[in-house]
Formats: structure tokens, sequence, C-alpha cells
């Protein structure tokens, strides 16, 4: 009795089923093939290689969950309980190991294609020349320094740290090479020109999070963390972090400003003069 | 550390809930009432195995820690090994001895020579404790403690967890000496295999933390 | 020391009578796994009402509630509802409920056994479990408050002390006391479950016959007992460091708002995070392999239909579980590691999505050419497979570093891991309730009431998780307690406000659950038949509820697979497990 009466409704359950799961995937897909909510443009090389290898996860996803979702939902349908009698298989040798191999092929193949996007970033250190700038992180504001004509980063020392007082990375002023460190609470880079990063913290993890550069790093303490990049698009960005750091996390944020060569040295001349 | 001492608790007393009857063949296990099926002898030794693995996985993860810690480098001294340590190593190896005699004579039916042996080891296993912190006493006065330095730190820890899992080895001991086994679902043999298991385990612990400490110093 | 309370244990043979030894103390493994479930129903709700505050605060910033002091929720109030909802709800309610709870109960039924082996460490479990959650819960109560380093509690915002931020005083202390109690309950657990399962099979149940719940339950056991001991080991170096001024994890020269931290030097923060994901991603798989157990044991019971391909079903598991100790450093690409080590992790990860696609197919392959029945149970277990695809593949993403970089500790993130372990896992649980209540209580659940439930949870889930894939891609951070910094997530708003009221939705849907729990317990349609869905596996041998010892003192006999639907040449679409070949009707 009780399975009679679970009979007679399960045509209705399974097409309701199958339609929401057709209706869930069509919408999900075209979510995503519409780009409704999107990354922003990429400004930096490697981010149209990171964005070339997401289309080809998304192509490889978006197949495999396509046909997934569709195959629940017709196999929930068709094979609903109508009074038929149930076929009796335990299974398929060789279909299994189609699908294992298939699917090692398609998902070990996807990771050893991301390689070349992530090699870029990671693999290899920056070029000689690359312009050099220091980001720290500390609860919850951002601090960039640049070392200056002359090319040296000065000492710093943890016990001259004092946001208070206009030093927030702690700079030694017995030490000359600090004399023309310009500390700014923002990060200004040449358009076209490598600039390497050496993130570093203060206190807690933070993570520096540029959308527009593809790029995501942690700042640990104790760790000198290299990055680099070469934004090509000059414009305004924004910086967040990615990491809790604690309660302040939803408002550590500064911005990234990308211009041409030549008003980035004016930028930098202008910083040195406030400095001297 | 609650949940590694509850490794060895669990070792001897666990599960004695059921007290089951033997299977029809009669086994020395167990007694005879109840109606349920017995959980047979070869579970202890299960469960003594699976109780190792997790130990081994919490004290790999300590010496890992240890070597990655002493890889970063910058702060680390070595400890001077309190020359006590070799006297406490010498006496954990002589428990193992006197644990394979007492199980012998237990096994030959000598009973009192059991008890003997038994308390020989359960003594060895205390002043190997007391040695222990006769160590950590010497380091203390030689101005390591345990926030020192990082290898300090180490050295409180692991022979700390050690100790923790060395005293409830000896509480097995006294576990198997005192319980009441005509009442129980494993014979006294049994147990004291158990124990003794677990009492070896404790010593090639042992000399695997005293060689991480030297070696790895 | 359990055994000197026990004295001689005679009394546990039979039937305890005193309601102290029945329902509280009890060491009968059917009520410690209904205790299990009802701690887990407990904390789910907990959890549930803390994610609802944070949705409430995410969509409307400003708002004033009566129950925060001076009626704003404060960003440090935020983070501390965050970390607790993660904590209860991969602890208390995705580690106990599918493995403690319905393991429990279910596990030695199934083997043909009368109780766990060791069944006073059972109840031991049970109650360091209890101790665990009140510790945790209490760290609500300390000044400063709950700790709001995440459940991931990463150092040194977790090993510096209140001067990092409010709640990282006691309240991050507690928590960590409390974390660690509940690996030392895990790791006796996980001991009970396997020696059970390996000594404890009836007559004729060989590794090749256990139900393919069982053999999830083994290996979700096994990935306990070697993964809990790692993160002891990690809490107590933890503690360490705020306890005691050891350097484990926090290095030198830290400066905290113009303090300089003179008494650490170091230490190394990665060291805790290789060692709590060495623990924490096998404890995703703990969270979702017993809802993978379930799923394929409902599949296949309500299309009347063998599992397709048992044997490869088996190996995915194990594969699973061994993979799962090979993957940890994906949750680590951008935390500084070595990037050559980080790309060895991410091939492995690829590789673990191998096993998982095999049960995607072969739960296909078994709804194939089926009978399909859609009860409440069989409607929660085909959802699992839907939010298992939708959840996994999302996965692919983040196991490649170079994507990972920019969806890393965003929506994205939190989007798969909620699919996949949060409520994946929590339809795993609901369809084995839907289909074990009737077993556990002598009463079925009621079923339109039942329908109501998936329904509005089915449609909800995705309504809330969706969405969040594509606030990922617009590179929203997680563990933001407002989208008001900057531009580009003030746009993002609308897309919040929809998921809170989505939330709000499901969050509902469940207060009908409880209802329908509630009323079922006492009033549900009761279970006359000891069999009622004609499923095959032991324990619809046995009365509903089943008796004391099980099998009343006579081991069964196990002559069949666990699946033996719609056999040709016999009379009925199963053969139950334990019937006598001659006694199979022909037809």
């Amino acid at each position: 009795m009780l399975s009679r009466r679970l009979e007679r409704g399960s045509t209705s359950v399974a097409l309701a089923f199958a339609v929401f799961l057709t209706f869930m995937t069509v919408v999900t897909v075209y979510i995503f093939w519409a780009k409704v909510w999107w990354f922003p443009p990429a400004i930096s090389d490697f981010g149209h290689e990171i964005d070339a290898q997401f289309a080809r996860t998304f192509l490889i996803t978006g197949v495999v969950f396509v046909a997934a979702q569709l195959g629940l939902a017709y196999a929930i349908f068709k094979f609903r309980d109508h009074g038929q009698k149930a076929a009796y298989f335990e299974g398929n040798n060789t279909m299994e190991i189609i699908w294992t191999l298939a699917t090692i092929v398609l998902f070990v193949g996807l990771g050893l294609y991301a390689r070349n996007a992530w090699a870029e970033v990671h693999f290899m250190g920056a070029a000689p020349g690359a312009l050099q700038i220091e980001v720290t992180g500390q609860q919850f504001v951002w601090n960039f320094r640049y070392a200056g004509p002359d090319g040296k980063f000065g000492r710093e020392k943890p016990e001259l740290v004092s946001a208070s007082t206009g030093n927030p990375v702690g700079l030694d002023p017995t030490d000359p090479a600090s004399k023309d460190d310009i500390v700014s609470p923002v990060i200004v880079v040449p358009a076209g020109r490598e600039v390497e990063l050496i993130i570093r913290s203060q206190d807690v993890t933070h993570s520096f999070y540029v959308r527009e550069l593809r790029l995501k790093q942690d700042a640990v303490p104790g760790m000198e963390i290299h990055m680099h990049f070469t934004a090509t698009v000059p414009g305004d960005y924004e910086i967040a972090c990615a990491e809790l750091c604690g309660l302040g996390h939803y408002r550590m944020h500064s911005m990234l400003t990308v211009m041409p060569e030549a008003d980035f040295e004016k930028w930098e001349k202008d910083q040195e003069a406030a400095n001297q | 550390m609650p949940g590694t001492i509850v490794d060895d608790v669990e070792l001897i007393d666990a599960g004695r809930g059921g007290g089951n009857p033997p299977p029809a063949g009669g086994d020395d296990d167990g007694d005879s009432s109840g109606s349920r099926r017995p959980v047979p002898r070869r579970a202890y030794f299960t469960a003594l195995q699976l109780g190792l693995a997790a130990i081994v996985m919490f004290f790999m993860a300590l010496a890992s820690s240890y070597i990655v810690r002493k890889g970063l480098g910058v702060d680390w001294q070595s400890t001077p090994l309190p020359p006590v340590l070799w006297f406490n190593t010498a006496i954990l190896l002589a428990s193992s001895a006197t644990i394979v005699v007492a199980r012998k004579k237990l096994e030959g039916g000598e009973r009192e020579a059991f008890r003997s042996w038994w308390w020989v080891t359960t003594g060895l296993g205390l002043l190997f404790l007391a040695g222990q912190i006769i160590a950590w006493r010497q380091l203390a006065a030689a101005g390591m403690l345990l926030a020192t330095n990082p290898s300090s730190s180490f050295f409180y820890l692991l022979t700390a967890a050690h100790g923790a899992h060395l005293t409830g080895g000896i509480l097995a001991l006294f576990y198997v000496m005192f319980r009441p086994w005509s009442r129980s679902r494993i014979s006294q043999s049994t147990a004291a295999e158990l124990a003794s298991i677990y009492w070896h385990f404790m010593d090639g612990l042992w000399i695997f933390l005293l060689a991480l400490l030297t070696l790895g110093r | 020391m359990v055994t000197h309370e026990n004295g001689g244990g005679h009394g546990h043979h039979q039937p305890p009578s005193g309601f102290i030894r029945k329902w509280v103390f009890s060491i009968d493994h059917k009520v410690i796994g209904i205790q299990y479930l009802l701690l887990a129903l407990f904390s789910v709700f907990v959890g549930m009402a803390l994610s609802l505050l944070m949705r409430l605060h995410l969509a409307w910033p400003t708002a004033k509630f009566a129950i925060f002091h001076g009626g704003q929720m404060t960003p440090e109030q935020y983070l501390a509802l965050m970390t607790m909802h993660g904590t209860i709800m991969v602890f208390m309610v995705l580690t106990t409920a599918p493995q403690s709870g319905f393991g429990n109960y279910f596990l030695p039924i199934q083997i043909g056994a009368a109780d766990m082996a060791f069944p006073v460490l059972n109840m031991l479990s049970f109650w360091t479990t209890f101790v665990s959650l009140v510790v945790m819960i209490c760290a609500f109560l300390v000044p400063g408050g709950a700790p709001i380093g995440g459940w991931t509690s990463y150092p040194p915002l977790s090993a510096l002390g209140e001067i990092v931020g409010p709640g990282q005083g006691g309240g991050e202390t507690l928590w960590i006391v409390g974390l660690a109690i509940f690996c030392g309950a895990s790791l006796m657990g996980a001991l009970n479950f396997i020696t059970t399962l390996i000594d404890l099979r009836a007559k004729g149940m060989t590794l090749g016959r256990l139900p393919l719940t069982c053999w999830t339950w083994f290996v979700t056991a096994i990935l306990g007992l070697l993964a809990f001991g790692v993160l002891l080991a990690a809490c107590i170096l933890l503690l360490l460091d705020r306890l005691a001024g050891t350097s484990f994890f926090i290095p030198g020269g830290l400066v905290v708002t113009d303090q300089v931290i003179t008494w650490h030097k170091g230490g190394s923060p990665l060291l805790w995070q290789h060692l709590f994901w060495f623990f924490g991603h096998p404890e995703v798989y703990i969270a979702i392999l017993p809802g993978m157990g379930v799923a394929s044991h409902l599949l296949s019971t309500f299309s009347r239909k063998p599992v397709f391909g048992y044997r490869a079903m088996v190996g995915a598991i194990c594969g699973i579980g061994f993979l799962g100790f090979c993957v940890w450093g994906h949750h680590m690409f951008i935390s500084g590691m070595s990037p050559y080590s980080a790309f060895a992790f991410s091939i492995l990860t690829m590789t673990i999505g191998v096993p998982s696609a095999i049960k995607t197919f072969n739960w296909l392959g078994t709804l194939w050419g089926g009978k399909i029945t859609f009860n409440c149970a069989m409607l929660f277990a085909l959802g699992f497979v839907s939010l298992f695809v939708s959840g996994g593949l999302s996965g692919l993403f983040l196991a490649q570093p170079a994507l990972d970089l920019y969806l890393h500790d965003g929506y994205f993130v939190v989007a798969h891991f909620h699919l996949i372990m949060g409520v994946a896992a929590i339809f795993g649980m609901f369809a084995g309730l839907y289909f074990w209540f009737p077993k556990m209580f002598g009463r079925f659940l009621n079923e339109g009431v039942g329908k109501v439930h998936f329904w509005l949870t089915f449609i909800g889930v995705y309504a809330i998780f969706m969405p969040m894939h594509f606030l990922g891609l617009a590179g929203n951070p997680r563990r933001y307690s407002e989208m008001t910094a900057g531009p580009f997530l003030q746009q993002l708003q609308p897309v919040h406000v929809f998921i809170t009221y989505a939330a709000f939705i499901t969050i509902g849907a469940q207060l009908i659950f409880l209802a329908n729990f509630l009323w079922s317990v006492f009033a549900g349609k009761e279970a006359k038949e000891e069999n009622p869905w004609h499923a095959t596996t032991l324990e619809w041998s046995i009365p509903s509820p089943p008796p004391f010892d099980n099998f009343g003192g006579v081991e069964p006999v196990v002559y069949h697979g666990p699946y033996e639907f719609s056999v040709p040449g016999a009379a009925d679409d199963y053969i139950p497990q334990h019937l006598a070949p001659n006694l199979v009707r022909k037809a």
C-alpha cells in the first residue's frame, strides 16, 4: 500500500525535480555565459594568461556540469516508477575504465596546462632592473616604501615603528640609506615597467590583493615574499586585504595607481621633495 | 593533553561494559554469563594497534614541527642534554627486559615470580619518570626554561608528552596487577600481553625521541 | 578512569533500567548514536542562528538589533559569529552527526554486531564531545567574547592574545582547549569504529558484502584516527605559544599598534597552516564520505537496482581517503610556500577529482534502468548528487594555483565548501534520517511535510550558494563584516541582499523540519513492518526500534551482497542479506 501511494506521486515529483535541475542549470550557465558578475579586465601580461586558463577551466567544468545535472534530470524522469520492472546489472568494467581514464586525462591535463600561468608569476624571479617596492601590512593599513634615488632601502627597526608620529614602517633615521626612502599609503607604479613587490607584515597575516592584476599574496610576518608584475593599463585600482587580520579586516583598503612612466617620475620627484 | 592520555586508558580499560560469554569452543577469555556475543580477543589487539597508530601520528606531528622549526634556524640554540637522560634510558630499556621476564613467568604459571617481576617493571617505570623530572630540574637550574629557546621548548614538550603516555602505561601495569581478572572478559595473561606491547612501544618511542633530541640538536 | 566506577560490568548485559543508565550515561550504541544526533541537531540550529545574524548584518550593515549592545553589530561581533559558526558546524555537526551519530547507530547493526567493540569507550567519547561543545560555547561568555580568528585560527592572530583583537584572549584559549578535547573524543570514536568493523562482523559479512555506508564509516574513521592526533599536537603548540611564551608559530620583531613584541622570536606562521591543513583536508572528507555512503545506499534501494560498480565505489572511497592526506597544500597556495610544492599539490588535488567523478558516474549508473520511487529520503539522496556535482566542480578551479591566486579567500571558496562539505553533507544526513527514522523511533517522519521541507531547502541552498560564485568571480573577499570599504564591493551589495533573503527562507524551512521531527517522534505514523522500504541490509531484519542487543542474542548469518535488488529469477525485487539461499522465493 505504501509503494502504490508513492507510485502515484512519482510522475509529478520526477517532473518537478527534472524541471528544477534543468532550470538551475540554465540559469547558472546563463549568468556565467553572460558575465553578469565577472572579473574586471586584466591589466598585466600574466593576467591574460590566467584569464585564458580560466576560460579553459570554465569550458571543461561547464560541459561536465551541464552533462551531469541534465543526465541526472533525465534519469530521474525517465526511470521514475511508472509500473515498469527495474533492470538488473551490477556494473560495467569497460565503462568504468573509460570514464576513469577520461577524467584522469581531463582533470590532470587541465592541471598540467595551468603550469604556464603559475610559472610566470612564481617560478621565475623579477628581472634585474625591476622597480622594487616594499609592501608592509599592519592592522589595518598598507604602507608602500620606495628606495628613492639611491636605489637602496634603509634600515628598519621594530622599536621605531610609530604610526602616530609618521613612521609607520619604523625607518631608522641614523641609516643614510633611509633618508631618501619614500613611504606612501598608496602604491603608484609606472605602466609597462616591471615591478617587484617585497611583501611583509608587521603584526598578523594579511593578504595583498589586486583584482585587476590577478594577484593575491599573503603578507606573512617573519617572511619577505617577492612577487612581480608588469601593469600595462594606466588607471586606479583597489587593493583589498584578503586574509583575516582582525576586526578591521573589511576596511583594510588602499589604491594602486598605474601611470605612464613620465608621470610616475614626476610623482616620485614630488614625493622626494615632500620628504625633505 | 586529554586526548593522548585517553589513548592509554582505552588500550586496557576500554569497553569492558559488555562482559561477554565465550564462544562455544571455549576461549580462555571471558566469563560465561550474559546474552551478547563476545568481543573476540583479537579486537583488543586491533584496538591497541590503532591506538599506537594515533600516537605515532601525534608524535610525528611534533617531530616534524621540530625539524621544520629547527630548519628556520635563526634563533635556534641547541639545548645541552642533562646526562641523567642516559641513565633514564638504561632504566627504561631494563624495564622492557623485566616485563618480558614477567610475562614468561605468568605464562609458566609462576604467579609469585610474575608479581615480583611486574612490580620491578612498574618500579623502573616510576624511576624513569623521576629521572625525567630530575633532568627537567637540572635544565631549569641551568637557566633553560620552557620558553627560553625553541630547542628547550621542544625538549620539555617531547619529554612531557612521552611522560604522559608512559604514565598511562604505568596505570595499565597497575591495572593488570590489581584487577579481579576472574570476572573479566579477557584473561590476565592477555591483559599483560597488551600492556607489554604498549610498554615496549613507549620504550621504542623514547629511543626515537632521544635520537631526535641528540642528533637533531 | 572509566573502569573502576563500572565495577564488574555484569549489570550491562541486561538492558539498563534507570533513566540515567538508559538515556544519559548509556553504553548502548543506539542511545549514544541518538545522543550524538541530538547534540548535532542542537548545534546545527545554533550554527544556523549565527549565520542568520551574519547574513542580516551583511545585507543591512547599519540595521540595529536588540540583542547587540548599542543596537548595531560591531565588526568583532560579526567575526566572532563567523568563527563560531564555522567551528560549530564543522566539528559539532558535520563531524558528529553523519559519522558518530548514524555510524554509531547503524554500523554495528549493519555488520550484525550486538554493539560497538568497546561500549564504555563509546559512551566516553560522546561525553567528551559534549564537554568540548560546552567549553567552546563558554567562549561567548568570557570577557572579550568569542574568538575572531576564524575556524582556521591562523597565528599570529590566534597566538598573540587580546592585543590583536577582542576575543583573542580568554575566548580563543577556550576555543583551542575545546578543540583539543574534541580531538580526544574523535580519536576514541575512530578507534572504536575501526575495531568494530574489523573484528565484529557477523558470519558471512565479508568485506565484499559490506554496505557502502559501512565502507564510508570505516574509511572516515581511519581518516579521523590519523588526522586528529595531528590537530591535537597543533593545538598544544598553539596553547604553549599563548600561555607559556614559546615561539613555535610567532616570528620575532612584531609590532602591534606601535607596541613591540619582544618576548617572541623566530617562529613560523606557516607551520601552523601545514599542521592544521594536514588535519583540515581529511576533515573535509570526514564530513562528506558518510554522505556519499548514504546516497549510494539509498539510490540503490529506491531505484530497486544494485549499486552500479560496487568495487569501483569501494575503490573510490579508499582512493579519496588516501588522496585526502596528500593534498593539504592546496589550502596554502598564496601563503608563501614554495611554488614548486604548490604545483605538486595542485596535480594531486586534480587527481582527487577522479574518484569523485567515478562516484558520480556510478550514481547515475545506479539510477539508469531503475524503478525510482520518490520518498523524502530518496529526494534528499538525489539532491545530494546534484549538490555534490555543483560543489565539486568548483574545486577544479581552486585546485589550480594560478586560478586560486584570484579566487582564494573569496566568496567563490565560500560557495565551494558550503555546497560540498556543508550542504551536500547535510543532505546526506537528511536522507539518512528520513530513511532510518522508522527504524530508530518506530514511526515515520511525515512525508508531506517532509516534501515541503525538501523543496524549500533544495531550492533555498542553490539560491544561497550559487550567487556566491559570482561574488567570488567579481573579487569579493570573504570574512568581511561589511562591503563598504571600496566601490567595487558596494556594487555587489544587491547580491548580498538576495542571498540573505534566500537564507532566511531556507532557515525557516528547517523549523518546519524541526516541527516534523518532534511531532513524528511522539505521534508520527507507526512503522508496523520491520522492513517498510523493502531494503536488504541487516537493520531491516530486526524490530523497530531494535531491542537492546539488536539481534536478540542470536548472531545473524549473511548470505548475500548488500544490494541484491530485482535479481532475475527471484519473486521479490529484493533479497535481504540474511535470507538463506533456500528461503529465497523463486519467481
